[in-house]
């Protein structure tokens, strides 16, 4: 795909010599594109799955998909989106960039990131076979609560755990990995407060990575021996509590939407200086922001269980807590905007994806802060209110984030320059559509729709007919993604070095492409470098 | 419409200040004010967190515009080089913190008295199972299945819907005017939540523990909701009903169920006493197939390919009784073939048996008796 | 050491690829065999345990030639202090991975004792569930009897666990005082104490299968008799597993030792099996506290 000089020994047939080179690498770019083919294999994956899910929510009634199939293709949906999609793009990321952000030779532990990558194709493959098991898929949606996966789960189920195992152990390796290489192999005089926020923000999710996958492993654990060995964590009877599992999961899950987005804003940290032609305002602000998101993340969990029976003391403190993370996230707002402030702006693709970015998180945080309300939450709680707000924080959040981030770098892995009209026209289309189709389930979930199911009273059909439509127009307009960036790999105007006038970094002091093995010696960082 | 009298500044202002608001605040888009006093109060708290965040929207957003349209390149060629400032970042700290107290204050409140359950005039304990509800009165002991009423046939596009498609069952929850009343939430399977959004009510239905809630309803109506927590293939498919009447209505009501619980149980009574014949049986057995078992099964007993069985030549159907008394009495677990005992009576079952031994071609000519059935709970 | 100027990146490595079919092989087999072996499907003939031990055999031999090869890279002078540093981060964050592991299970725990057990027997805003649904049911901890009507005996502090907390301080001893022979560069109290720290292990290890059997034949303590159960042998069991890992990795260690690996100030493979070995130490007096004592 890039093309680098190759060090597989010579004299080998060409597929093996292909082969070889991709299974067995410990190169940081070619690992991270590994990454970022997965990620994208699997969002199509996952998307595709959205796309029948919302074929069947076109109109009342069941057309397409018979309920039991609609609760595998959403659980799926969501699984793979957030642990095939999301995460492994963010962890392509980190491996083409902070190397070359901070001046290291390449990861940390090569062998290990190499490993990290090859376990996520068989765990999805285990994921996924289970549509084709006898009892289909898990149908009991991605948060899986006991006992609808413990004691009804289908025998699939547990091809479901041993998946999510593995996707553990990748996603710990691959976070220690991260953190060591940042915190290691920094380039002297590339000082903590020197990194680009990229770096920042990814150390800080690796953190949270490493203290949150092995509590996932831990429910599914226990999932597991609830199913077949007897062990009663979930089971009243037996002096345990089906809301146990809710609090491990979401100790769990809170965090994790953390990592879903604390990459993103590292992206839009990069991208907004770049094209605003100014620093990064408030960098130091910004890095202790992202620190209390992160700290606050740990006790938040239970807004998720507002409905569960918790005692009031404890929906008070979660309350208030959830609120507060209001407080770092609106300055990490603010900080963008005041970088764009006074600036000499351009509009380049990146950049439209990165104020989209801004702006559409910041609407799904808004409903975030509402649903934080526990009287409102009451209301909202399963219905698509929720569903819209967590669309519009992954959707317009993670993955712009991540399609900017693509726009943004790729001149510098293939040496290529994205075609801008092409770019432009899908950032516009991308636009329309997500919000086309996530904005109307606000309306549907006030009216009161709860979500998770295959078909709805009459009262909600105008909205859902708009949603589905929406979805579809964004389906198309992946394909057109999908399309620049293979354009853009196999020519176009060369980039170069530079790629944009405003970028700063040590990436950018790199010839594009960037070569297999960068800063092998580390680089000299001058003292009036960044911040 | 006189404000457009004003010329199009007018009318855009007009559209903006009252329109969209309006438009905003309409039915169809927000949250309704539901019936009680709590539920006009969660929809207060509401409509504050929606105007914070519109408002500081527009403020952030209008900034962050300007800011695209004024610090272009094209008109501002030379960026400004300023990278901090601690006085505003105070600021932007402090006020977002200063909003945040405001929202949770009213928060604070409403939610201490919707946790506050005491003194309560009548308690309902709900019971949660797939798919249904059961309602059960703990003052006056009276207890029903509460099913969904909408036919296959609609859910299935062969008929057209009605206006309660989905939202409409057999037996609703009666409840009466203006007394607070307890709900006691527990789950018989899995995780089910009980919502009626009028009611601002949304409990979790755990198996194994109970929840509790409460509402007091000024208005007599009818209203409607949804069972809220993912619990299944029939996780759509188990409406809620309340049917709230004033007082004395709602008190003959219970006398009237209550009379006719003491009837149904003397009638058991005395059905077990009897030894019944084939011909008494089968009509009652065809009458409950059609009712509970032939949306599955078919009303030929041919079942639906491999996922519901046939019953005609079935093994359970023409083998033991023991067996067949077994599967219909209490279902199979992980399958959709649920456990009728509780919701049949020993007459009902007995008569469905004997209905589908001796049926579309199966003829074992056994007869089961009440009596059997009742010794078998 | 000798600082090498670049930090080492090895070029292309076939095992963690060779780890990645192991680690799938020994899921897929996992659940096969306990489908088989449980009848939650008809699945004879789908080849668990073969496939399972298989997996691990892989993973065996995986390990045995990735760790193989940084041994040889560090003889040949390869690992440079920077790299040196990479692995003891890169072990330290693994073990605070692990101990979030462990939290997940004493959270369960404290769970039980803090909130669901006295819940059921309705504390807190309850006291519903404890009239309707299980009005016989009486808080204790041990959880004596379930509110489904299991029973159990509990199992004490005093006899063997007391016995085992003993020996694994103890061996957390013996394996710093091997480290410190080695540091001194004394080679045969280094086998000694490494020696006896196995040995300690494996003692463990032995009394633990001893305390399981009379848990399971006399005190009618098994995995399913109820939360009480269920957390007593997760938490023991997993931190079984871990000492019989900690006890292999020092039997590892003791045979490179006697092979004559590690000097001095070259022995980060030594240091990171007894930082494990200290951390599933810790783990053992927080489970002897809030399992067996308190
Ligand atoms: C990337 C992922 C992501 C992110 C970043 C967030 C961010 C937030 N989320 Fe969200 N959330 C999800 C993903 C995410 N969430 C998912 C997936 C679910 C559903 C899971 C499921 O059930 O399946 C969910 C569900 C969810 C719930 C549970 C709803 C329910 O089921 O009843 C709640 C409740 O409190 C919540 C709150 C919040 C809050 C307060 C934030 C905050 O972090 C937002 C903070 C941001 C802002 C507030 C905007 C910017 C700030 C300013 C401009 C400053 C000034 C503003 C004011 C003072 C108003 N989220
Ligand atoms: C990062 C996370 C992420 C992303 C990106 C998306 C993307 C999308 N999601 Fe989803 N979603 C979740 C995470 C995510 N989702 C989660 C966690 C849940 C909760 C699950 C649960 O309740 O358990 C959920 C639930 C969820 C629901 C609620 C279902 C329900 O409650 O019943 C719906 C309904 O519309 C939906 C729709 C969509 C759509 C239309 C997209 C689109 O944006 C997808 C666009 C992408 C593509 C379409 C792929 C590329 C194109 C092709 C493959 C070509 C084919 C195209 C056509 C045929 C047109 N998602
Ligand atoms: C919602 C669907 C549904 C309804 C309603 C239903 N059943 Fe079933 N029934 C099933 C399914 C599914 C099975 C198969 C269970 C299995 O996997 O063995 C089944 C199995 C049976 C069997 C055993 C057949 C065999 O040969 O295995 C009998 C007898 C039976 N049902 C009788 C009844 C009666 C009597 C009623 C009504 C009072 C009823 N069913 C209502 C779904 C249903
Ligand atoms: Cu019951 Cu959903
Ligand atoms: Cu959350």
């Amino acid at each position: 795909m890039v093309a680098h000089a190759q060090i597989v020994p010579k004299k080998r047939h060409p597929l093996l010599a292909f082969a070889a080179r991709w299974l067995f690498t410990t190169n940081h770019k070619e690992i991270g594109t590994l990454y970022l083919c997965l990620s994208f294999l699997l969002f199509f994956i996952a998307g595709s799955m959205a796309m029948f899910m919302r074929l069947e929510l076109f109109e009342p009634g069941i057309q397409f998909v018979d309920p039991l199939f609609y609760n595998q293709l959403l659980t799926l949906h969501g699984l793979v989106m957030v642990f095939g999609a999301v995460m492994p793009a963010f962890v392509g990321l980190a491996n083409w960039l902070i190397p070359m952000m901070i001046g290291a030779p390449d990861m940390a532990l090569p062998r290990l990131n190499n490993f990290s990558f090859w376990i996520l194709p068989f765990a999805f493959t285990l994921l996924l076979s289970s549509l084709f098991m006898e009892g289909g898929a898990p149908n009991f949606g991605w948060t899986f609560y006991a006992p609808l996966s413990t004691t009804y789960g289908p025998p699939s189920t547990d091809f479901f755990i041993l998946g999510v195992h593995l996707m553990g152990i990748s996603s710990i390796m691959g976070a220690i990995n991260i953190i060591v290489t940042i915190v290691n192999l920094r380039a002297p005089g590339m000082t903590y407060m020197k990194m680009p926020m990229f770096v920042w923000t990814w150390l800080i999710t690796a953190f949270l990575l490493i203290m949150v996958m092995p509590v996932l492993a831990g429910v599914v654990t226990m999932m597991l021996t609830d199913r077949h060995f007897g062990t009663s964590f979930f089971d009243a009877a037996g002096g345990g509590d089906p809301v146990l599992f809710q609090h491990i999961f979401w100790f769990f899950g809170h965090p994790e939407v953390y990592i879903m987005i604390l990459p993103g804003f590292g992206i839009a940290s990069q991208i907004i200086p770049t094209f605003a032609r100014k620093k990064l305002f408030g960098y130091h602000s910004m890095v202790y922001a992202t620190l209390a998101i992160a700290v606050l993340s740990f006790v938040v969990w239970g807004h998720h269980m507002f409905t569960t029976g918790m005692p009031l003391f404890a929906e008070l403190f979660i309350m208030y807590a959830t609120m507060l993370i209001a407080v770092p996230t609106g300055v990490k707002v603010f900080n963008w905007i005041a970088t764009m402030w006074r600036g000499s702006m351009t509009f380049e693709t990146p950049m439209l994806f990165a104020i989209a970015f801004v702006m559409m998180f910041t609407i799904g945080g808004f409903s975030g802060l509402m649903l934080a309300l526990v009287p409102a939450d009451i209301q909202y709680h399963d219905t698509y209110f929720v569903v819209a707000h967590f669309h519009y924080v992954l959707y317009p959040g993670a993955i712009f984030g991540t399609m900017g981030a693509v726009y943004y770098w790729l001149p510098k892995w293939c040496g290529h320059m994205v075609d801008e009209r092409l770019g432009k026209l899908h950032f516009w289309c991308a636009t329309f559509a997500v919000n086309l189709t996530f904005f109307p389930m606000h309306f549907t979930g006030l009216a009161g729709m709860p979500r998770r199911v295959p078909d709805y009273s009459l009262q909600f059909a105008d909205f859902n007919m708009v949603s589905s439509i929406g979805a579809w127009l964004l389906g198309l307009t992946q394909i057109l993604f999908l399309y620049i960036v293979v354009k853009t790999i196999r020519g176009g105007e060369k980039a170069t070095a530079q790629v944009w006038e405003g970028a700063e970094g040590l990436e950018w002091t790199i010839p594009s492409p960037a070569p297999l093995h960068t800063f092998e010696t580390p680089p000299v960082i001058a003292q009036d470098h960044g911040h | 419409m006189t404000s457009f009298a004003g010329g199009p500044k007018r009318g855009l202002m007009t559209l903006l200040l009252w329109g969209v608001p309006q438009l905003s605040l309409a039915a169809k888009f927000n949250m309704r004010p539901g019936v009680t006093e709590m539920s006009v109060r969660v929809q207060y708290i509401h409509h504050i967190g929606l105007w914070v965040c519109v408002i500081v929207g527009i403020i952030v957003f209008g900034a962050m515009f300007y800011s695209m349209f004024a610090h272009r390149r094209s008109r501002n060629p030379t960026p400004a080089t300023f990278s901090d400032s601690i006085v505003v970042e105070f600021l932007w700290t402090l006020i977002p913190v200063l909003i945040l107290v405001g929202m949770a204050i009213p928060a604070t409140t409403a939610l201490r008295d919707i946790e506050d359950n005491e003194n309560s005039d009548l308690t309902v304990l709900i019971t949660a199972s797939q798919w249904k509800w059961h309602y059960k009165y703990l003052d006056s002991g009276i207890s029903y299945y509460s099913n969904i009423a909408t036919p296959d046939e609609q859910i299935e596009n062969l008929q057209p819907k009605d206006e309660y498609y989905l939202l409409d069952v057999d037996k609703p929850l009666v409840l009466p005017t203006n007394k607070k009343i307890r709900f006691l939430v527990t789950a018989d399977d899995v995780i089910h939540s009980w919502w009626l959004p009028d009611f601002a009510v949304k409990q979790d239905a755990i198996p194994g523990f109970i929840n509790e809630a409460w509402a007091r309803i000024p208005v007599a109506g009818v209203y409607r909701g949804q069972c809220a927590e993912l619990c299944g293939v029939g996780h759509a498919y188990m409406p809620i009903v309340a049917d709230v009447r004033p007082e004395a209505e709602f008190d003959a009501w219970i006398e009237g169920q209550r009379l006719a619980a003491e009837l149904a149980g003397e009638a058991a009574v005395a059905a077990r006493a009897k030894t019944w014949t084939m011909v008494e049986l089968l009509p009652t057995g065809e009458e409950v197939f059609v009712k509970h078992c032939a949306t599955c099964h078919q009303r030929d007993g041919r079942g639906q390919g491999a996922k519901y069985p046939a019953l005609v030549g079935s093994e359970i159907a023409t083998g033991a009784i023991t067996d067949h008394l077994n599967r219909v009495m209490n279902g199979k677990t992980d399958t959709e073939m649920q456990a009728w005992a509780p919701q049949l009576s020993d007459l009902e079952i007995a008569a469905v048996i004997t209905y589908e031994r001796n049926s579309w071609g199966n003829d074992t000519g056994d007869i089961v008796q009440p009596i059997t059935v009742y010794e078998a709970r | 050491m000798k600082e090498t100027p670049r930090y080492y990146i090895p070029h292309s490595s076939i095992w963690p690829i060779v780890g990645s079919i192991a680690l799938f092989l020994t899921a897929f087999g996992a659940v096969n065999f306990i489908h088989q072996s449980t009848d939650k499907v008809a699945a004879t003939g789908s080849f668990g345990g073969p496939i399972f031990f298989t997996g691990l055999t892989i993973i065996a031999v995986m390990m045995f030639g990735w760790f193989g090869t940084v041994i040889k890279e560090n003889l040949n002078g390869l690992v440079s202090d920077q790299l040196d540093v990479s692995f003891r981060m890169g072990m330290a964050w693994f073990i605070v991975s692990e101990v979030m592991f462990f939290a997940v299970f004493f959270g369960a725990l404290f769970y039980a004792r803090i909130i669901s057990v006295p819940w059921l027997a309705g504390a807190s805003n309850n006291l519903q569930t404890h009239l309707l649904l299980w009005p016989d049911f009486a808080e204790t901890w041990p959880l004596f009897r379930t509110p489904g009507g299991a029973t159990t005996e509990s199992m004490g502090p005093w006899g063997l666990p007391f016995i085992n907390t003993i020996i694994l301080v103890t061996s957390s001893v013996t394996v710093t005082f091997a480290h410190w022979a080695l540091k001194k560069n004394q080679r045969r109290a280094l086998g000694f104490w490494l020696a006896l720290t196995v040995a300690l292990g494996a003692t463990f290890l032995t009394l633990q299968v001893v305390e399981y059997q009379h848990a399971y034949q006399e005190l009618g303590l098994s995995l399913d008799s109820g939360i009480y159960g269920s957390t007593f042998f997760m938490l023991t069991g997993f931190h079984g597993a871990h000492v019989t890992l900690g006890t292999i990795m020092l039997s590892v260690m003791l045979l490179r030792v006697a092979r004559g690996h590690f000097t001095p100030d070259n022995h980060f493979a030594f240091e990171a099996t007894s930082w494990y070995w200290h951390f599933v130490d810790v783990v053992w007096l927080f489970l002897f506290t809030f399992v067996y004592w308190f």
